[in-house]
């Protein structure tokens, strides 16, 4: 019997036929990328394949490497093997990768959600035999609200806090859900400001996405002046001297881990925002069933849980170890790092 | 129940007090009168009975949600809470309720006595009206335990704040047992009654650890010493042929205590005195376990009173003959107090009111002497206290000294881990400890001998969660096994034979003191040397007073 078309090695998921690899987590050869998370684009590869608008985040992230760029629907063919990218909607530049070989079609996700931001191009169903799903989220207590009521209840919050006089600091990842607020932030309200990663990633994206305004926060910064506005910061930064400075403060997150009181209270955050850039429940399964895929392979999350309801479902379901959702920027992350490792 | 659950929702989004003070003030001012009475009684413990089992619950819920059974109980692992795993698995309706808290809570009284399907019903169609917080609210009612970081006492302050009744007061008018459906808000809370300032106690004065070495607190002569009990502190209140015990918490625990009403005409009226609660049988001071039988209790039973006899330690007389004397020195205080305690025990015998010994020495070496007898008196170390200062307000530094033993410690081995609940609830921080055994086949095994979630850095618990989840052996329900691997160094104040126990040994506030990665599992102590460490017991005297 011939290898499978896509399998999970010690280095990442990989394509024998063609010698390349998906999101691999040790330096290869070859690899095609789907997002610019440092769990999904790591560090060391010869060579890298990923989507245009990937390509200058993850030279950001990663300096001068040697990448190139392809558009949606572009199909390239290493070895008699055809691969394209096609929108994941999880982040700014995210694809998932179809391979077909011999008529036999995989589709990897990557992450991904079925909810439009209006940044991340929107998630495209893709046909397929198997499919390599995330399932961050696997699990029925996940529902997301639509992401208008979500901002407006951020943006209604911060007015809140601007009448008590406060600064309001809000907490993203400093690639995707930092954008993702940045773009719908009210600048009605008032002045929005960011901590340096935040700013500097913003930046890069500016080309390709209208953003509101940003003030960057240096050791010039009068923390009177930022009463009553708002900071955007990552997670890593709660706590620390550079936002103790900013009192009189209210902390808010944005993550789908704010749907756990728990979460909230441990991280010792004033206001959760459930706002995700994965799939929820239904939105894993609405997926799984439009591709029209029989075998399901769950990479990280909630995978033993999740694949065996898919059995039930009827799928050929199982789970693969992955190193995906371990290390994302591991500091910045680690709510969801320390979840994704069951 | 819109209203309410609001109150929830903020209480529940803030760590800061003042702000959970101010909403439930507002709230106060805000609700009407007869949801006032039950937001009252629900934060002060006093639901009415469950009316449905969780079983049906869980059940419902996931017939509801269209999951499996085994998907919700999965869930609910990993949400760590029932309501709110029950709230967030059923799909939203777009149905909407008026109905207020009242009438919900009127309900459930009601839902008690029907039939399954007609509590099934009831269910459906509340779970299907709700929105997420509302459902989440109303099945918190169902199930209980409405912990949600709000105290009697925070509630008691936002009361007064609302009403401009003093917090003391209000705290007496909330106790015993009144009926939350009979009464109303006027009678309760409003109402003037002469005897609202009968029970009034005194602030606790608290004493701070010993910080440096024993012999900076000077000249030995100017200071007491006697034992820290290990029970629960308290202020008794013999006034009007009435008496009132508070806790430390300030708390009023009159109930719970029916054995001291005995002391009511033999203790003056105009006497308050601060003791120490502790079980007390046989001529014998009793551990803190012992007590615990009768802290949780709502109703105390004649078997437990039987069982579980208790006595007041006495420390310290704030008011005598009427007169509030907090300002007299220690000494002073103590004279008064042993003077009472000799005339009321001679002429009765059995009072459930003992002396606590204040300890004169020549020198520091000699009290620290006295110190190491503490684990066989069962007391917790020693108190003390600056002979001539005054009954402080609250916890201050200076006059009033603790000098606790130092924990008991032995280093056991990581076994199990649960996930925690609350704020650690998806982390796995709940961890159960092993020490080594000889099996009958001389075989070494380890034995489960205590249970600690607390002593670790949330840095350090993230390490060991990570670490868990990656070594998992088997799964049981919540509960993991996981490969014997690292060795932790357990602290506990107190330890005892027992039989309710695997080890055959109970420890006393168990918790982590640190993380020995210098360690092997064969490192790890054993049974046995944890069995050395009980003291054997001595009776204690009552009535030797040696100062």
């Amino acid at each position: 019997m011939n290898n499978p078309l896509l399998e999970f090695t010690e280095k990442g998921i990989y394509c024998s036929e063609a010698k390349v690899y998906l999101d691999p987590w040790k330096p290869v050869e070859k690899a095609i990328i789907t997002h610019g998370h440092a769990d999904h684009s790591r560090w060391g590869h010869k060579k890298y394949i990923t989507h245009h608008t990937n390509v200058p985040i993850i030279k950001h992230r990663l300096g001068d490497i040697n990448v190139s760029g392809v558009k949606w629907n572009e199909t390239f063919t290493i070895n008699n093997v055809k691969f394209s990218l096609h929108p994941a909607g999880h982040i700014i530049g995210s694809s998932q990768v179809r391979v077909e070989h011999k008529g036999e079609v995989w589709v990897f996700t990557g992450d991904y959600k079925t909810e439009d931001d209006g940044i991340s191009t929107s998630y495209e169903i893709v046909k397929c035999d198997t499919f390599i799903t995330e399932c961050t989220f696997g699990l029925p207590a996940f529902k997301w609200t639509p992401q208008q009521e979500v901002m407006d209840s951020i943006n209604n919050w911060w007015l809140e806090n601007q009448a008590e006089g406060k600064t309001s600091i809000l907490f993203g990842y400093s690639l995707g859900k930092a954008q993702r607020l940045l773009k719908y932030l009210n600048p009605e309200i008032g002045k929005i400001y960011t901590h340096g990663a935040i700013e500097k990633m913003t930046e890069v994206l500016r080309p390709i996405v209208d953003f509101p305004e940003t003030t960057l926060i240096t050791r010039e910064t009068q923390k009177k002046e930022l009463l009553g506005n708002i900071v955007l910061a990552p997670p890593s930064a709660h706590g620390s001297t550079w936002i103790r400075k900013m009192v009189p403060y209210v902390t808010g997150s944005a993550s789908g881990w704010m749907t756990f009181r728990g979460a909230r209270r441990r991280r010792a955050i004033d206001k959760g925002f459930v706002l995700s850039d994965h799939c929820d429940w239904t939105g894993l399964l609405d997926s799984i069933n439009a591709t029209g895929a029989e075998k399901i392979i769950c990479t990280h999350g909630y995978t033993d849980i999740f694949s065996k309801y898919l059995r039930e479902q009827g799928y050929d379901a199982r789970t693969e170890e992955t190193q995906y959702g371990e290390d994302e920027t591991a500091s910045e992350n680690e709510v969801e790092l320390v979840q994704s490792k069951q | 129940m819109k209203k309410f659950a609001s109150l929830i929702k903020t209480l529940d989004s803030t760590t800061k007090t003042n702000t959970k003070v101010s909403a439930l003030a507002a709230y106060f001012v805000d609700a009407n009168d007869e949801d006032k009475v039950w937001t009252i009684a629900i934060l002060s413990h006093r639901r009415p009975p469950r009316p449905v089992n969780t079983t049906l619950l869980r059940q419902w819920a996931s017939e509801l949600s269209k999951i499996p059974m085994w998907l919700f109980e999965e869930s609910y692992h990993i949400v760590g809470d029932l309501a709110e795993t029950i709230a967030l698995v059923i799909p939203f309706a777009a149905k909407e309720t008026d109905k207020s808290l009242t009438q919900f809570l009127n309900e459930m009284i009601l839902l008690k006595k029907k039939s399954e399907e007609d509590k099934k019903a009831y269910l459906f169609e509340n779970w299907e009206s709700l929105d997420y917080y509302e459902r989440f609210v109303f099945t918190k009612l169902i199930t209980g335990g409405f912990r949600i970081g709000v105290s009697q006492k925070l509630m008691t302050k936002a009361l007064s704040k609302a009403t401009g009744i003093n917090e003391d007061i209000l705290a007496y008018k909330l106790m015993g047992n009144w009926d939350p459906s009979a009464i109303t808000f006027q009678k309760l809370v409003l109402e003037e009654n002469k005897s609202d300032y009968l029970s009034k106690p005194y602030p606790f004065y608290l004493a701070y650890a010993i910080e440096n070495e024993v012999e900076d607190l000077g000249d030995v002569n100017e200071w007491s010493a006697e034992h820290k009990w290990d029970g629960i502190r308290s202020q008794t209140i013999f006034r009007n042929d009435e008496f009132f015990v508070w806790s430390r918490g300030e708390e009023l625990v009159t109930d719970k205590y029916p054995e001291f009403e005995t002391l009511i005409g033999i203790i003056p009226n105009g006497t308050v005195i601060d003791a120490e609660i502790l079980p007390f049988t046989e001529n014998t001071i009793g551990t803190f376990n012992d007590l615990q039988s009768r802290i949780g209790r709502k109703t105390v039973t004649k078997s437990l009173l039987k069982k579980v006899p208790v006595i007041l330690k006495a420390y310290d007389l704030l008011e005598w003959e009427g007169k509030d004397i907090r300002q007299l020195p220690f000494v002073e205080r103590r004279k008064l107090l042993e003077k009472l305690f000799r005339k009321v025990t001679s002429n009765n015998e059995n009072l459930p009111l003992h002396l606590s010994e204040t300890i004169s020495f020549d020198n520091w070496e000699a009290v620290a002497e006295e110190r190491e007898k503490s684990r066989e008196l069962h007391s917790e170390g020693l108190m003390l206290k600056r002979k001539n200062s005054p009954y402080q307000v609250g916890r201050k530094k200076g006059d009033w000294w603790k000098w606790k033993v130092d924990p008991l410690t032995i280093d056991a081995v990581l076994t199990y881990a649960m996930r925690g609940h609350g704020r650690r609830s998806n982390l796995f921080t709940d961890y159960t400890f092993a020490l080594w055994n000889e099996n009958e086949d001389g075989k070494k095994e380890l034995v489960t001998f205590a249970k600690a979630y607390s002593g670790l850095t949330d840095a350090e618990f993230r390490k060991v969660d990570a670490w868990i989840k990656k070594n998992t052996l088997e799964r049981y329900g919540p509960v993991r096994s996981v490969t014997p691997e690292h060795v932790f160094e357990i602290a506990f104040e107190g330890i005892a034979l027992s039989k309710r126990h695997k080890s055959g040994i109970a420890t006393r506030f168990p918790r982590i003191l640190r993380w020995r990665k210098d360690k092997k599992i064969d490192e790890a102590n054993t049974l046995a040397d944890l069995k050395a460490l009980i003291p054997t017991i001595k009776k204690v005297a009552n009535e030797n007073v040696k100062s």
